[in-house]
């Protein structure tokens, strides 16, 4: 019994991750908390939804539309609203993605009313797989296997290549970066790219699980975060085991103590354990300079 | 502007007589509107009061103490939940409205107590779990009435009976007027300057002798206190609440009128509160309005979605925000100065 409810943990666990690691990724580049993560992740799989289901097209072009509209999005998101806030500091920043939550969120209640709606996928979520004895669904399968696949590309990404090593240098320090030749600006907004495809991801593997509605990434949305927060938001590692560790406590939770109370779990965790280690878990401390 | 020769004057509530006659005469004209409006705009005064008064708190501690709370839909449900809660079986109105308050400024004390180590989006995060976890407490117990939500009783203050719209507006009023007086004589005192010290820079403050765990709860447990206060009142003018009153995307409309209105100066929490209230409750019916309603719809017939135009409140609400912040960071109230100052120096 528990290893099937640590299976389901992991599966939640998988998306939270995902969340997370967007929203870290761009936090460690820019200091912004992107709030719209979740609702940019919504949209697109709008966009895969109507590739899909109106256009009739195969899957996997409505899934690389879908990813590509989520990569535009991102940069829209930087390039248009958050470079050209005046003398921003972090409270504005926060606002605005907040703004620009709200503002997707109205956005596809307006295109596509608050209906519950299908994502086709080519997986199935009835037929099961057993595997060392636990029971679990293609689906979930998928979930941790794509979650995974893509978490692993991520670190290729950021250790293999180029433009990994540049993200780095600006992640660390921008004015730095700059002297040496990184055209760092450009650099931040393909990270808000890179995180808004990592977070589309999250949300089409979520649309089948859920259903597909403008409230749909709201809760992983909120857990993603907090499992960021958890681990400690400057290191991409913490991160995710933070999301696995939020995504197993809460489902053991859930079974042995309350349901009801299941989505509180993950916040008081996190108010706890912020109280004695204010930068995560895994978080390497950072002292301010004055 | 004008030199101020004291401290004195600098803290006086009204500076001068030009000052006191333009507030006597806001004064007669918020008094007047139950007589010019009719029935259901006045319940969208109410409606409009009620948010001054959250936000007037929300500002201390956003724009004045520079802390971030995405919680405040917490302490309006609490509030709102003690003082019906209260007021049924225990006590009168008005002492359970005052008890109400502080059960929530003491529940704003309580979530102080991380932000003296979280700041930036761990606050932020704190507070947006600590909202969500009230609500989510509330629609579980059935003390609480549970998802079904709980009707308040008749309001009845000092004996009299207020039934209607208009007298709920005097009541709201008159506290609104005294909890500004009141926030307005804060920011102006010692505690005031400790909060602007704190948002400043913490560690300055700190080390010029500001106890910055004292104030720093007390900037919470201050703005909790206001949130209470006005959900008290909130849950009589709505005349029933439930859960689903308090969810985030309420204390994210909070957040948001602090920002339109401007950090941190009480003309831009009334601001800020009347014009993002009054947007809110028109888009949800935008094709009402004469002119742009009918555009609306037709777009909404061609290319979006009839059933979901409704939305569309969010989306005027979104670009608000951003717009604000990247065009104007001072919010209403700094358009409200340049006009001020564009009178003042006429015609330079």
């Amino acid at each position: 019994m528990i290893g099937q409810l640590i299976m389901t943990g992991i599966v939640a666990g998988s998306i939270y991750a995902l969340v997370a690691l967007a929203m870290s990724l761009t936090y460690k580049s820019s200091e912004v908390a992107n709030f719209a993560q979740g609702e940019m992740a919504m949209f697109s799989t709008y966009v895969a939804f109507v590739m899909l289901a109106t256009y009739q097209l195969p899957f996997w072009v409505a899934f690389g539309g879908s990813l590509l509209f989520a990569f535009l999005l991102g940069l829209f998101l930087h390039l248009a609203i958050i470079r050209r806030a005046k003398d921003p500091n972090v409270l504005n920043l926060l606002i605005i993605t907040l703004g620009f939550q709200v503002f997707l969120y109205g956005l596809a209640g307006w295109k596509w009313g608050s209906e519950q709606r299908v994502l086709k996928i080519p997986v199935s979520q009835t037929e099961t797989v057993e595997f060392a004895g636990l029971i679990i669904s293609q689906l979930n399968l998928a979930t941790i296997l794509v979650a995974i696949l893509l978490m692993i590309s991520v670190y290729i990404l950021l250790r293999f290549t180029k433009l990994g090593l540049a993200i780095k240098a600006t992640q660390q320090n921008e004015t730095a970066a700059k002297i040496n030749g990184i055209p760092t600006r450009r650099i931040v907004a393909i990270t808000f790219g890179i995180s808004s495809v990592i977070g589309a991801v999250a949300g089409i593997l979520m649309a089948p699980i859920t259903t597909l509605d403008p409230n749909m990434m709201i809760e992983p949305l909120l857990k993603g975060f907090a499992a960021a927060v958890l681990g400690g938001f400057n290191s991409l590692a913490g991160v995710v085991c933070g999301a696995f560790i939020l995504g197993i406590v809460e489902s053991l939770f859930g079974f042995y103590i309350s349901t009801e109370f299941k989505s509180i779990v993950a916040f008081l965790i996190i108010v706890i354990v912020l109280y004695f280690k204010p930068s995560g878990l895994f978080g390497t401390h950072y002292t301010r300079k004055v | 502007m004008d030199k101020r020769t004291s401290y004195f004057e600098d803290i006086t509530l009204l500076k001068d007589r030009p000052v006191k006659g333009w507030s006597l005469l806001g004064l007669l004209l918020f008094g007047l509107i139950p007589f010019v409006l009719a029935e259901y705009q006045v319940f969208i005064a109410n409606l409009v009061l009620v948010n001054i008064i959250i936000i007037l708190g929300l500002n201390v501690l956003v724009g004045n103490t520079g802390q971030i709370s995405l919680g405040h839909g917490g302490f309006v449900a609490i509030g709102a939940y003690m003082t019906v809660i209260l007021d049924e079986g225990w006590l009168p109105f008005l002492p359970s409205l005052i008890l109400a308050g502080f059960v929530a400024a003491i529940f704003g004390f309580i979530l102080g107590i991380p932000s003296l180590r979280l700041e930036g989006p761990y606050l932020a995060v704190a507070t947006l779990g600590f909202g969500l976890a009230v609500t989510i407490v509330i629609g579980r117990l059935s003390f609480f009435g549970g998802h079904m939500g709980i009707m308040p009783p008749q309001l009845e203050v000092w004996g009299m009976k207020l039934t209607t719209n208009s007298h709920l507006y005097y009541l709201t009023l008159g506290i609104a007027l005294v909890l500004g007086v009141f926030a307005r004589l804060l920011i102006k005192s010692r505690i005031g300057r400790a909060f602007s010290a704190i948002r400043d820079s913490d560690i300055a403050a700190a080390s010029l002798g500001v106890n910055v765990v004292r104030y720093k709860t007390m900037s919470f447990a201050f703005s909790a206190f206001y949130a209470g206060i006005g959900g008290g009142i909130w849950a009589y003018v709505l005349g029933f609440i439930s859960p689903g009153n308090f969810t985030p995307v309420l204390s994210i409309l909070l957040l948001s009128m602090v920002v339109v209105g401007g950090l941190g100066t009480i003309t831009g929490s009334v601001l800020g509160a009347t014009v993002i209230t009054l947007l809110n409750l028109q888009g949800e019916k935008i094709q009402e309005v004469p002119l742009i309603g009918p555009f609306f719809e037709w777009v909404s017939v061609h290319y979006m979605s009839i059933s979901g135009l409704p939305n569309i409140n969010f989306v005027f609400m979104g670009l608000t925000v951003i717009l604000i912040i990247l065009f104007e960071p001072l919010g209403l109230f700094g358009i409200w100065m340049r006009i001020k100052i564009y009178f003042k120096t006429w015609p330079f």
